[in-house]
Protein backbone atom coordinates (compact mmCIF):
# COMPACT_ATOMS: atom_id res chain seq x y z
CA UNK A 1 0.00 0.00 0.00
CA UNK A 2 1.04 3.56 1.11
CA UNK A 3 3.78 2.48 3.39
CA UNK A 4 7.11 3.56 1.43
CA UNK A 5 8.31 3.95 4.62
CA UNK A 6 7.93 0.89 6.85
CA UNK A 7 9.39 2.46 9.90
CA UNK A 8 7.61 1.47 13.74
CA UNK A 9 6.28 4.38 15.16
CA UNK A 10 5.10 1.91 18.04
CA UNK A 11 6.54 -1.46 19.25
CA UNK A 12 4.73 -3.95 21.70
CA UNK A 13 6.50 -7.05 22.56
CA UNK A 14 4.91 -9.65 25.31
CA UNK A 15 2.58 -6.76 26.89
CA UNK A 16 0.97 -7.93 30.43
CA UNK A 17 -0.93 -6.05 32.79
CA UNK A 18 -3.10 -7.92 35.70
CA UNK A 19 -4.82 -6.12 38.07
CA UNK A 20 -5.37 -7.96 41.45
CA UNK A 21 -4.58 -11.60 39.84
CA UNK A 22 -7.28 -10.26 36.79
CA UNK A 23 -5.24 -10.63 33.43
CA UNK A 24 -6.29 -7.87 31.57
CA UNK A 25 -3.80 -7.87 28.97
CA UNK A 26 -2.25 -11.20 28.36
CA UNK A 27 0.81 -11.56 26.44
CA UNK A 28 0.26 -9.10 23.36
CA UNK A 29 3.23 -8.03 21.04
CA UNK A 30 2.42 -5.85 17.71
CA UNK A 31 3.56 -2.98 15.91
CA UNK A 32 2.32 0.05 14.24
CA UNK A 33 3.98 1.97 11.28
CA UNK A 34 4.56 5.45 10.45
CA UNK A 35 1.60 7.21 9.17
CA UNK A 36 -0.61 4.29 9.22
CA UNK A 37 -4.41 3.78 11.06
CA UNK A 38 -3.78 1.45 12.67
CA UNK A 39 -7.35 -0.05 14.43
CA UNK A 40 -7.95 -1.72 17.96
CA UNK A 41 -10.93 -3.47 17.77
CA UNK A 42 -13.19 -5.88 20.17
CA UNK A 43 -15.56 -5.94 22.90
CA UNK A 44 -15.55 -3.63 25.99
CA UNK A 45 -13.45 -5.00 28.74
CA UNK A 46 -11.08 -6.61 25.64
CA UNK A 47 -8.70 -4.86 26.97
CA UNK A 48 -8.10 -2.21 24.65
CA UNK A 49 -8.03 1.24 26.97
CA UNK A 50 -5.70 -0.69 29.38
CA UNK A 51 -2.90 -1.36 26.63
CA UNK A 52 -3.48 2.40 25.03
CA UNK A 53 -3.28 3.93 28.74
CA UNK A 54 -0.04 1.82 29.05
CA UNK A 55 1.61 3.04 25.77
CA UNK A 56 0.57 6.81 26.96
CA UNK A 57 2.21 6.57 30.17
CA UNK A 58 -0.90 6.59 32.14
CA UNK A 59 -0.67 3.31 33.60
CA UNK A 60 2.33 0.91 34.38
CA UNK A 61 2.49 -2.22 33.02
CA UNK A 62 3.04 -5.71 34.59
CA UNK A 63 5.80 -6.88 32.16
CA UNK A 64 6.95 -6.56 28.00
CA UNK A 65 8.48 -4.19 26.13
CA UNK A 66 6.78 -0.51 24.81
CA UNK A 67 8.39 1.96 22.70
CA UNK A 68 7.13 4.89 20.99
CA UNK A 69 9.09 7.27 18.45
CA UNK A 70 12.46 4.73 19.84
CA UNK A 71 11.44 5.99 23.20
CA UNK A 72 10.70 3.72 26.26
CA UNK A 73 7.42 3.76 27.83
CA UNK A 74 8.89 3.58 31.67
CA UNK A 75 12.24 5.24 31.25
CA UNK A 76 11.12 8.09 28.87
CA UNK A 77 7.85 9.13 29.44
CA UNK A 78 7.91 13.26 29.15
CA UNK A 79 9.76 12.34 25.97
CA UNK A 80 6.94 10.35 24.65
CA UNK A 81 4.07 12.49 26.18
CA UNK A 82 5.54 15.31 24.45
CA UNK A 83 5.31 13.25 20.70
CA UNK A 84 1.67 12.42 21.43
CA UNK A 85 -1.98 13.31 21.44
CA UNK A 86 -4.70 12.04 23.03
CA UNK A 87 -8.30 11.81 22.83
CA UNK A 88 -9.64 9.62 25.61
CA UNK A 89 -13.17 7.38 26.05
CA UNK A 90 -14.39 9.58 28.72
CA UNK A 91 -14.62 13.49 28.14
CA UNK A 92 -11.49 15.94 29.32
CA UNK A 93 -12.49 18.95 28.30
CA UNK A 94 -13.22 21.92 31.08
CA UNK A 95 -16.71 22.69 30.34
CA UNK A 96 -16.56 25.70 32.46
CA UNK A 97 -14.05 27.20 29.90
CA UNK A 98 -14.71 28.50 26.36
CA UNK A 99 -12.63 25.97 23.35
CA UNK A 100 -9.98 29.19 22.74
CA UNK A 101 -9.22 28.82 26.33
CA UNK A 102 -9.04 24.94 26.33
CA UNK A 103 -6.70 25.39 23.85
CA UNK A 104 -4.34 27.65 25.54
CA UNK A 105 -4.35 25.48 28.39
CA UNK A 106 -3.37 22.68 26.63
CA UNK A 107 -0.56 24.23 24.46
CA UNK A 108 1.07 26.12 27.63
CA UNK A 109 1.44 23.03 29.05
CA UNK A 110 3.29 21.58 25.71
CA UNK A 111 5.27 25.18 26.58
CA UNK A 112 3.83 26.14 22.61
CA UNK A 113 5.00 30.03 22.16
CA UNK A 114 2.00 31.95 22.43
CA UNK A 115 2.30 33.89 19.00
CA UNK A 116 2.35 30.00 18.10
CA UNK A 117 -0.52 28.82 19.92
CA UNK A 118 -2.96 31.13 18.39
CA UNK A 119 -2.45 30.62 15.21
CA UNK A 120 -2.05 26.98 15.77
CA UNK A 121 -5.95 27.00 17.58
CA UNK A 122 -7.49 28.56 14.71
CA UNK A 123 -5.97 25.91 12.53
CA UNK A 124 -7.02 22.86 14.74
CA UNK A 125 -10.25 24.75 14.95
CA UNK A 126 -10.80 24.74 11.35
CA UNK A 127 -10.37 21.42 10.68
CA UNK A 128 -12.89 20.32 13.06
CA UNK A 129 -15.35 22.99 12.13
CA UNK A 130 -15.55 24.69 15.02
CA UNK A 131 -14.46 28.36 14.30
CA UNK A 132 -17.54 30.14 15.01
CA UNK A 133 -18.15 28.63 18.20
CA UNK A 134 -14.16 29.06 19.83
CA UNK A 135 -15.86 31.49 22.50
CA UNK A 136 -18.18 29.22 23.95
CA UNK A 137 -18.41 27.92 27.05
CA UNK A 138 -17.25 24.34 26.24
CA UNK A 139 -20.61 23.51 28.57
CA UNK A 140 -23.12 24.67 25.48
CA UNK A 141 -21.30 21.93 23.15
CA UNK A 142 -23.29 18.94 22.33
CA UNK A 143 -21.86 15.54 22.17
CA UNK A 144 -20.11 15.41 18.74
CA UNK A 145 -18.45 19.14 19.49
CA UNK A 146 -17.13 18.36 22.12
CA UNK A 147 -15.60 15.54 20.45
CA UNK A 148 -14.57 17.45 17.74
CA UNK A 149 -13.15 20.16 20.13
CA UNK A 150 -11.42 17.02 21.73
CA UNK A 151 -10.21 15.48 18.55
CA UNK A 152 -8.75 19.64 17.57
CA UNK A 153 -6.92 19.88 20.81
CA UNK A 154 -5.19 16.37 20.57
CA UNK A 155 -3.38 17.92 17.02
CA UNK A 156 -2.85 20.89 18.71
CA UNK A 157 1.17 20.34 19.79
CA UNK A 158 1.51 18.65 16.74
CA UNK A 159 1.72 15.00 17.72
CA UNK A 160 3.63 12.19 15.70
CA UNK A 161 1.39 9.58 16.64
CA UNK A 162 -2.78 10.44 17.85
CA UNK A 163 -4.70 8.25 19.99
CA UNK A 164 -8.18 8.17 19.83
CA UNK A 165 -10.00 5.90 22.45
CA UNK A 166 -13.62 4.79 21.55
CA UNK A 167 -13.98 8.14 19.82
CA UNK A 168 -17.66 7.54 18.38
CA UNK A 169 -19.06 5.88 21.94
CA UNK A 170 -22.05 7.54 22.84
CA UNK A 171 -22.57 9.71 19.51
CA UNK A 172 -25.43 9.32 16.91
CA UNK A 173 -25.20 7.73 13.36
CA UNK A 174 -24.55 10.92 11.64
CA UNK A 175 -22.60 12.72 13.99
CA UNK A 176 -20.00 9.83 14.01
CA UNK A 177 -19.79 9.24 10.28
CA UNK A 178 -18.46 13.03 10.97
CA UNK A 179 -16.06 12.03 13.10
CA UNK A 180 -14.81 9.85 10.66
CA UNK A 181 -15.20 12.42 7.97
CA UNK A 182 -12.33 14.42 10.03
CA UNK A 183 -9.93 11.66 11.06
CA UNK A 184 -9.61 10.53 7.28
CA UNK A 185 -8.81 14.24 6.40
CA UNK A 186 -6.37 14.14 9.18
CA UNK A 187 -4.73 11.58 7.65
CA UNK A 188 -4.62 12.89 3.88
CA UNK A 189 -3.52 15.77 4.82
CA UNK A 190 -1.16 15.34 7.72
CA UNK A 191 1.69 13.15 8.63
CA UNK A 192 0.65 11.46 11.31
CA UNK A 193 -0.34 8.22 13.07
CA UNK A 194 -3.33 7.37 14.26
CA UNK A 195 -4.26 4.51 17.13
CA UNK A 196 -7.75 4.00 17.38
CA UNK A 197 -10.00 1.90 18.96
CA UNK A 198 -13.63 0.69 18.85
CA UNK A 199 -16.26 -1.91 19.12
CA UNK A 200 -18.11 -0.77 16.42
CA UNK A 201 -17.20 -3.28 13.52
CA UNK A 202 -17.96 -1.15 10.83
CA UNK A 203 -16.28 1.95 11.33
CA UNK A 204 -12.95 0.80 11.82
CA UNK A 205 -12.91 -0.47 8.12
CA UNK A 206 -11.26 2.98 7.48
CA UNK A 207 -8.24 1.64 8.89
CA UNK A 208 -4.84 0.48 7.11
CA UNK A 209 -4.40 -2.56 9.74
CA UNK A 210 -6.86 -3.81 12.33
CA UNK A 211 -5.65 -5.60 15.54
CA UNK A 212 -8.96 -7.89 16.61
CA UNK A 213 -8.51 -8.10 20.54
CA UNK A 214 -10.54 -10.37 22.84
CA UNK A 215 -10.17 -10.87 26.42
CA UNK A 216 -6.57 -9.53 26.65
CA UNK A 217 -5.04 -10.93 23.70
CA UNK A 218 -4.88 -10.29 19.78
CA UNK A 219 -6.66 -13.22 17.92
CA UNK A 220 -6.12 -11.67 14.51
CA UNK A 221 -3.82 -8.57 12.76
CA UNK A 222 -4.15 -7.64 9.12
CA UNK A 223 -5.56 -5.18 6.68
CA UNK A 224 -9.41 -5.10 7.04
CA UNK A 225 -9.68 -6.61 3.06
CA UNK A 226 -7.58 -9.38 4.40
CA UNK A 227 -9.75 -10.33 7.43
CA UNK A 228 -13.08 -10.26 5.24
CA UNK A 229 -10.93 -12.64 3.12
CA UNK A 230 -10.22 -14.95 5.80
CA UNK A 231 -14.19 -15.76 5.65
CA UNK A 232 -14.85 -18.01 2.52
CA UNK A 233 -16.95 -15.70 1.07
CA UNK A 234 -20.41 -14.70 1.00
CA UNK A 235 -22.71 -14.90 4.18
CA UNK A 236 -26.01 -16.91 3.96
CA UNK A 237 -28.53 -16.49 6.24
CA UNK A 238 -31.69 -18.43 5.98
CA UNK A 239 -35.41 -19.06 7.67
CA UNK A 240 -36.66 -21.98 7.23
CA UNK A 241 -39.64 -24.51 8.74
CA UNK A 242 -37.05 -27.41 9.83
CA UNK A 243 -33.70 -25.90 10.79
CA UNK A 244 -32.07 -29.77 11.57
CA UNK A 245 -33.05 -31.11 8.33
CA UNK A 246 -31.70 -27.77 6.73
CA UNK A 247 -28.18 -27.89 8.40
CA UNK A 248 -27.57 -31.28 7.49
CA UNK A 249 -28.60 -31.06 3.71
CA UNK A 250 -26.41 -27.81 3.48
CA UNK A 251 -23.40 -29.54 5.23
CA UNK A 252 -23.70 -32.17 2.50
CA UNK A 253 -24.51 -29.91 -0.43
CA UNK A 254 -21.66 -27.37 0.69
CA UNK A 255 -19.21 -28.86 2.84
CA UNK A 256 -18.88 -25.74 5.09
CA UNK A 257 -20.44 -25.56 9.01
CA UNK A 258 -24.02 -23.98 9.40
CA UNK A 259 -24.10 -21.92 12.53
CA UNK A 260 -27.39 -20.94 14.04
CA UNK A 261 -27.93 -17.12 13.74
CA UNK A 262 -30.39 -14.58 15.75
CA UNK A 263 -34.36 -15.10 15.38
CA UNK A 264 -34.15 -18.88 14.79
CA UNK A 265 -32.20 -18.65 11.69
CA UNK A 266 -29.10 -20.48 10.62
CA UNK A 267 -26.23 -19.14 8.30
CA UNK A 268 -23.18 -20.50 6.29
CA UNK A 269 -20.20 -19.36 4.17
CA UNK A 270 -20.42 -19.67 0.32
CA UNK A 271 -18.10 -18.65 -2.47
CA UNK A 272 -20.58 -17.47 -5.35
CA UNK A 273 -23.75 -16.80 -3.44
CA UNK A 274 -25.75 -15.28 -7.31
CA UNK A 275 -25.43 -18.75 -8.81
CA UNK A 276 -25.93 -20.79 -5.37
CA UNK A 277 -29.00 -19.35 -4.17
CA UNK A 278 -31.41 -20.56 -7.08
CA UNK A 279 -30.38 -23.62 -7.33
CA UNK A 280 -30.79 -24.00 -3.32
CA UNK A 281 -34.22 -22.71 -3.69
CA UNK A 282 -35.24 -24.91 -5.87
CA UNK A 283 -33.40 -28.62 -4.67
CA UNK A 284 -34.01 -27.49 -0.94
CA UNK A 285 -35.81 -30.58 0.61
CA UNK A 286 -37.19 -27.67 3.46
CA UNK A 287 -39.49 -24.54 2.99
CA UNK A 288 -37.28 -21.50 2.94
CA UNK A 289 -39.17 -18.57 4.66
CA UNK A 290 -36.38 -16.04 3.99
CA UNK A 291 -33.03 -16.05 2.10
CA UNK A 292 -30.23 -13.50 2.44
CA UNK A 293 -27.00 -13.06 1.35
CA UNK A 294 -24.46 -10.53 2.05
CA UNK A 295 -20.42 -9.75 1.71
CA UNK A 296 -18.77 -10.32 5.15
CA UNK A 297 -18.11 -7.70 7.73
CA UNK A 298 -15.73 -7.27 10.45
CA UNK A 299 -18.56 -8.64 12.74
CA UNK A 300 -18.20 -11.66 11.18
CA UNK A 301 -14.63 -12.37 11.18
CA UNK A 302 -15.00 -11.14 15.16
CA UNK A 303 -17.66 -14.20 15.12
CA UNK A 304 -15.53 -16.77 13.16
CA UNK A 305 -12.99 -16.19 15.94
CA UNK A 306 -14.77 -15.93 18.57
CA UNK A 307 -17.82 -17.80 18.15
CA UNK A 308 -19.77 -14.54 19.80
CA UNK A 309 -20.70 -11.20 18.36
CA UNK A 310 -19.38 -7.93 19.61
CA UNK A 311 -22.26 -6.96 21.86
CA UNK A 312 -22.93 -3.69 24.26
CA UNK A 313 -22.12 -5.15 27.62
CA UNK A 314 -23.95 -4.54 30.70
CA UNK A 315 -22.84 -1.18 32.33
CA UNK A 316 -19.54 -2.44 34.31
CA UNK A 317 -19.40 -0.67 37.77
CA UNK A 318 -17.28 2.21 36.79
CA UNK A 319 -19.84 3.37 33.84
CA UNK A 320 -22.64 3.50 36.80
CA UNK A 321 -20.14 5.86 38.80
CA UNK A 322 -19.38 7.97 35.67
CA UNK A 323 -22.85 8.48 35.42
CA UNK A 324 -23.51 9.37 38.82
CA UNK A 325 -20.55 11.45 39.18
CA UNK A 326 -21.60 13.35 35.85
CA UNK A 327 -25.16 13.82 37.17
CA UNK A 328 -23.35 15.01 40.28
CA UNK A 329 -21.32 17.53 38.56
CA UNK A 330 -23.90 18.88 36.71
CA UNK A 331 -25.46 20.41 39.98
CA UNK B 1 12.40 24.03 35.19
CA UNK B 2 11.08 26.86 33.41
CA UNK B 3 8.45 23.99 31.62
CA UNK B 4 7.62 22.97 35.13
CA UNK B 5 7.00 26.44 36.20
CA UNK B 6 4.28 27.05 33.25
CA UNK B 7 2.74 24.30 34.46
CA UNK B 8 2.34 24.96 38.02
CA UNK B 9 0.96 28.56 36.68
CA UNK B 10 -1.68 26.65 33.79
CA UNK B 11 -3.20 24.45 36.87
CA UNK B 12 -3.30 27.31 39.35
CA UNK B 13 -4.69 29.99 36.75
CA UNK B 14 -7.38 27.30 35.37
CA UNK B 15 -8.50 27.00 39.32
CA UNK B 16 -8.49 30.59 39.74
CA UNK B 17 -10.46 30.96 36.23
CA UNK B 18 -13.02 28.14 36.90
CA UNK B 19 -13.94 29.68 41.01
CA UNK B 20 -14.59 33.60 39.12
CA UNK B 21 -16.64 32.25 36.54
CA UNK B 22 -18.78 30.24 39.12
CA UNK B 23 -20.90 32.83 40.55
CA UNK B 24 -23.40 30.32 42.17
CA UNK B 25 -19.85 28.89 43.84
CA UNK B 26 -18.82 31.46 45.30
CA UNK B 27 -22.49 33.01 47.04
CA UNK B 28 -22.81 29.35 48.09
CA UNK B 29 -19.47 28.81 50.10
CA UNK B 30 -19.94 32.60 51.40
CA UNK B 31 -23.35 31.73 52.62
CA UNK B 32 -22.03 28.86 55.63
CA UNK B 33 -19.73 30.96 57.10
CA UNK B 34 -22.37 34.02 56.92
CA UNK B 35 -25.02 31.98 58.83
CA UNK B 36 -22.34 30.62 61.09
CA UNK B 37 -21.11 33.49 61.90
CA UNK B 38 -24.91 35.77 62.62
CA UNK B 39 -27.45 32.90 63.11
CA UNK B 40 -25.94 30.18 65.52
CA UNK B 41 -23.15 32.78 66.48
CA UNK B 42 -25.92 34.80 67.41
CA UNK B 43 -27.90 32.43 69.21
CA UNK B 44 -25.03 31.12 71.09
CA UNK B 45 -23.83 34.26 72.22
CA UNK B 46 -27.86 35.16 73.71
CA UNK B 47 -27.65 31.97 75.43
CA UNK B 48 -24.62 32.28 77.41
CA UNK B 49 -25.92 35.39 78.76
CA UNK B 50 -29.25 33.09 80.27
CA UNK B 51 -26.74 30.24 81.12
CA UNK B 52 -23.25 31.38 82.28
CA UNK B 53 -24.59 34.81 83.56
CA UNK B 54 -22.17 36.68 81.38
CA UNK B 55 -22.74 39.03 78.72
CA UNK B 56 -21.89 36.84 75.84
CA UNK B 57 -21.32 39.70 73.99
CA UNK B 58 -17.42 38.31 73.21
CA UNK B 59 -18.35 35.13 72.43
CA UNK B 60 -19.16 36.36 68.99
CA UNK B 61 -15.56 38.13 68.52
CA UNK B 62 -13.96 34.90 69.59
CA UNK B 63 -15.99 32.76 67.14
CA UNK B 64 -14.93 35.39 64.66
CA UNK B 65 -11.77 33.75 63.63
CA UNK B 66 -13.35 30.27 64.14
CA UNK B 67 -15.31 31.21 61.29
CA UNK B 68 -12.25 31.95 59.34
CA UNK B 69 -10.64 29.29 59.72
CA UNK B 70 -14.05 27.07 58.86
CA UNK B 71 -13.83 28.67 55.44
CA UNK B 72 -10.84 28.40 54.40
CA UNK B 73 -11.06 24.70 55.87
CA UNK B 74 -13.79 23.51 53.72
CA UNK B 75 -12.95 25.75 50.24
CA UNK B 76 -9.43 24.30 49.95
CA UNK B 77 -10.35 21.02 51.27
CA UNK B 78 -13.15 20.72 48.43
CA UNK B 79 -10.90 22.26 45.90
CA UNK B 80 -8.12 19.66 46.55
CA UNK B 81 -10.59 16.70 46.77
CA UNK B 82 -12.15 17.65 43.11
CA UNK B 83 -8.83 15.89 41.97
CA UNK B 84 -10.19 12.92 42.57
CA UNK B 85 -13.08 13.27 39.48
CA UNK B 86 -11.13 15.70 37.63
CA UNK B 87 -8.54 13.09 37.17
CA UNK B 88 -11.40 10.47 36.01
CA UNK B 89 -13.28 11.88 34.27
CA UNK B 90 -12.01 15.55 33.77
CA UNK B 91 -9.36 17.73 32.11
CA UNK B 92 -6.72 16.54 34.38
CA UNK B 93 -7.19 13.02 33.16
CA UNK B 94 -5.80 15.11 29.94
CA UNK B 95 -3.19 17.39 31.90
CA UNK B 96 -1.63 13.65 33.18
CA UNK B 97 -0.72 12.60 29.49
CA UNK B 98 1.13 16.04 28.99
CA UNK B 99 5.08 16.42 29.72
CA UNK B 100 4.33 18.39 33.12
CA UNK B 101 5.90 16.35 36.16
CA UNK B 102 2.93 14.99 38.60
CA UNK B 103 4.87 17.03 41.05
CA UNK B 104 4.06 20.40 39.16
CA UNK B 105 0.29 19.59 39.03
CA UNK B 106 0.14 18.82 42.76
CA UNK B 107 1.52 22.32 43.45
CA UNK B 108 -0.41 23.98 41.07
CA UNK B 109 -3.21 22.56 42.49
CA UNK B 110 -1.94 23.28 46.38
CA UNK B 111 -1.46 27.36 44.85
CA UNK B 112 -4.87 26.84 43.14
CA UNK B 113 -6.97 25.61 46.40
CA UNK B 114 -5.05 28.49 48.64
CA UNK B 115 -5.50 31.26 46.17
CA UNK B 116 -9.59 30.66 46.36
CA UNK B 117 -9.35 29.98 50.45
CA UNK B 118 -7.53 33.41 50.33
CA UNK B 119 -10.01 35.17 48.75
CA UNK B 120 -13.16 33.30 50.87
CA UNK B 121 -11.16 33.87 54.12
CA UNK B 122 -10.33 37.91 53.09
CA UNK B 123 -14.53 38.37 52.50
CA UNK B 124 -15.15 36.75 56.04
CA UNK B 125 -12.20 38.96 57.13
CA UNK B 126 -13.97 41.98 55.68
CA UNK B 127 -17.24 41.62 57.30
CA UNK B 128 -15.14 42.10 60.61
CA UNK B 129 -16.54 45.95 61.30
CA UNK B 130 -20.07 44.39 61.33
CA UNK B 131 -19.17 42.39 64.67
CA UNK B 132 -16.78 45.59 66.28
CA UNK B 133 -13.77 44.10 65.46
CA UNK B 134 -11.01 46.39 64.77
CA UNK B 135 -9.11 45.01 61.97
CA UNK B 136 -5.76 46.98 60.54
CA UNK B 137 -3.97 46.31 57.37
CA UNK B 138 -0.82 44.55 59.67
CA UNK B 139 -3.15 42.88 61.18
CA UNK B 140 -5.49 41.69 57.81
CA UNK B 141 -2.00 40.50 55.68
CA UNK B 142 -0.73 38.35 59.08
CA UNK B 143 -3.75 36.36 58.76
CA UNK B 144 -3.76 36.34 55.56
CA UNK B 145 -0.04 34.74 56.04
CA UNK B 146 -2.16 32.12 58.62
CA UNK B 147 -4.55 31.23 55.88
CA UNK B 148 -1.89 30.39 53.02
CA UNK B 149 -0.39 27.71 55.47
CA UNK B 150 -3.58 26.88 56.92
CA UNK B 151 -4.85 26.42 53.25
CA UNK B 152 -1.87 24.89 51.74
CA UNK B 153 -2.01 22.45 54.99
CA UNK B 154 -5.52 21.48 54.18
CA UNK B 155 -4.96 21.19 50.37
CA UNK B 156 -2.32 18.94 50.97
CA UNK B 157 -3.95 16.85 53.05
CA UNK B 158 -7.03 16.77 50.56
CA UNK B 159 -4.56 15.87 48.19
CA UNK B 160 -2.98 12.64 50.06
CA UNK B 161 -6.42 11.48 50.51
CA UNK B 162 -7.34 12.04 47.20
CA UNK B 163 -4.59 9.79 45.91
CA UNK B 164 -5.24 6.98 48.44
CA UNK B 165 -8.98 6.48 48.10
CA UNK B 166 -10.32 7.62 44.65
CA UNK B 167 -13.88 6.81 44.92
CA UNK B 168 -17.24 9.60 45.36
CA UNK B 169 -18.32 7.08 48.11
CA UNK B 170 -15.39 7.53 50.64
CA UNK B 171 -15.47 10.87 49.70
CA UNK B 172 -18.76 11.67 52.09
CA UNK B 173 -17.17 9.38 54.71
CA UNK B 174 -14.17 11.59 55.05
CA UNK B 175 -16.38 14.69 55.15
CA UNK B 176 -18.42 13.24 58.15
CA UNK B 177 -15.51 11.32 59.93
CA UNK B 178 -12.69 13.56 59.17
CA UNK B 179 -13.82 16.95 58.10
CA UNK B 180 -16.33 17.59 60.60
CA UNK B 181 -14.32 16.32 63.39
CA UNK B 182 -11.45 18.74 62.57
CA UNK B 183 -13.52 21.94 62.57
CA UNK B 184 -15.71 21.02 66.01
CA UNK B 185 -12.05 20.05 67.93
CA UNK B 186 -10.30 22.92 66.25
CA UNK B 187 -11.11 25.76 69.23
CA UNK B 188 -13.49 27.84 66.33
CA UNK B 189 -16.54 27.01 68.14
CA UNK B 190 -15.55 26.78 71.62
CA UNK B 191 -12.60 27.56 73.77
CA UNK B 192 -10.52 24.42 74.09
CA UNK B 193 -8.61 25.71 77.30
CA UNK B 194 -11.11 24.44 79.64
CA UNK B 195 -12.97 21.45 77.88
CA UNK B 196 -12.30 17.68 78.58
CA UNK B 197 -9.32 16.18 78.55
CA UNK B 198 -9.60 13.78 75.76
CA UNK B 199 -10.80 16.77 73.63
CA UNK B 200 -7.68 18.47 74.28
CA UNK B 201 -5.08 15.56 73.43
CA UNK B 202 -7.60 15.34 69.80
CA UNK B 203 -7.23 19.12 69.39
CA UNK B 204 -3.75 19.15 69.81
CA UNK B 205 -2.88 16.75 66.82
CA UNK B 206 -5.32 18.80 64.86
CA UNK B 207 -3.20 20.99 62.44
CA UNK B 208 -6.48 23.68 62.37
CA UNK B 209 -6.56 24.45 66.13
CA UNK B 210 -3.20 25.76 65.14
CA UNK B 211 -4.36 27.78 62.26
CA UNK B 212 -7.44 29.22 64.56
CA UNK B 213 -5.27 29.83 67.27
CA UNK B 214 -3.01 31.66 65.28
CA UNK B 215 -5.42 33.97 64.04
CA UNK B 216 -7.33 34.51 66.75
CA UNK B 217 -4.00 35.74 68.43
CA UNK B 218 -3.04 37.83 65.97
CA UNK B 219 -7.08 39.37 65.39
CA UNK B 220 -7.86 39.34 69.32
CA UNK B 221 -4.74 39.86 70.90
CA UNK B 222 -6.04 38.39 73.96
CA UNK B 223 -3.60 36.34 76.20
CA UNK B 224 -6.62 34.26 77.94
CA UNK B 225 -8.03 32.80 74.52
CA UNK B 226 -4.61 32.06 73.63
CA UNK B 227 -3.91 28.09 73.31
CA UNK B 228 -0.10 28.07 72.32
CA UNK B 229 2.49 30.81 71.51
CA UNK B 230 2.43 32.43 68.28
CA UNK B 231 5.32 30.69 67.17
CA UNK B 232 4.67 27.64 68.07
CA UNK B 233 1.39 27.89 65.89
CA UNK B 234 3.63 29.38 62.40
CA UNK B 235 6.33 26.20 63.44
CA UNK B 236 3.45 23.57 63.54
CA UNK B 237 1.89 24.97 60.80
CA UNK B 238 4.91 24.96 58.35
CA UNK B 239 6.13 21.82 59.10
CA UNK B 240 2.91 19.89 58.47
CA UNK B 241 2.81 21.88 55.66
CA UNK B 242 5.86 21.07 54.09
CA UNK B 243 5.41 17.23 55.56
CA UNK B 244 2.07 16.55 54.28
CA UNK B 245 2.38 18.68 50.92
CA UNK B 246 5.61 15.86 50.08
CA UNK B 247 3.23 13.31 50.80
CA UNK B 248 0.96 14.52 48.24
CA UNK B 249 3.50 15.11 45.44
CA UNK B 250 4.33 11.34 46.38
CA UNK B 251 1.59 9.23 46.74
CA UNK B 252 0.27 11.30 43.56
CA UNK B 253 3.08 10.69 41.49
CA UNK B 254 2.39 7.21 41.86
CA UNK B 255 1.67 4.93 38.85
CA UNK B 256 -1.42 2.10 39.53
Amino acid sequence: MNDINTNNIIEVKNLVKEFKGLRAVDDITFSVKENEIFGFLGPNGAGKTTTINIICTLLSKTSGEVTLCGHNVTRERNKIRNCIGMVFQDPSLDDKLTALENLYFHGLLYNIPRRTLKERSEEVLKIVNLTSRKNNLVMTYSGGMKRRLEIARGLLHYPKILFLDEPTLGLDPQTRNKIWDYIIKLKKNKNITIFLTSHYMEETEICDRIAIIDEGKIIALDTPDNLKNTIGGDIITILSEENVKLKKYIKEITGSDVQDAKDGKIRFEIKDSSIFIPKFIKNSPVKILSISARKPTLNDVFLDLTGREIREENASARDNIRSRMMGRMRH
Amino acid sequence: MKKELIGVYTIWLRDIKRYFRDKPRIVGSLAQPILFLFVLGTGIASSLSTFGGGSGKDFLSFMFPGIVGMTVLFTSFFSAMSIVWDREFGFLREVLVTPISRTSIVVGKLLGGSTIAMIQGSIILLLSPLLKIPITFAIFFKVLVIIFLVAITISAMGIVLASVIKSMQAFQVITNFLLMPMFFLSGALFPLNDTVKWMKVVSRINPLSYGIDAMRTIILNNPDLQLYPLWLDIVVLVSVTVVMSILGAVLFSRQD
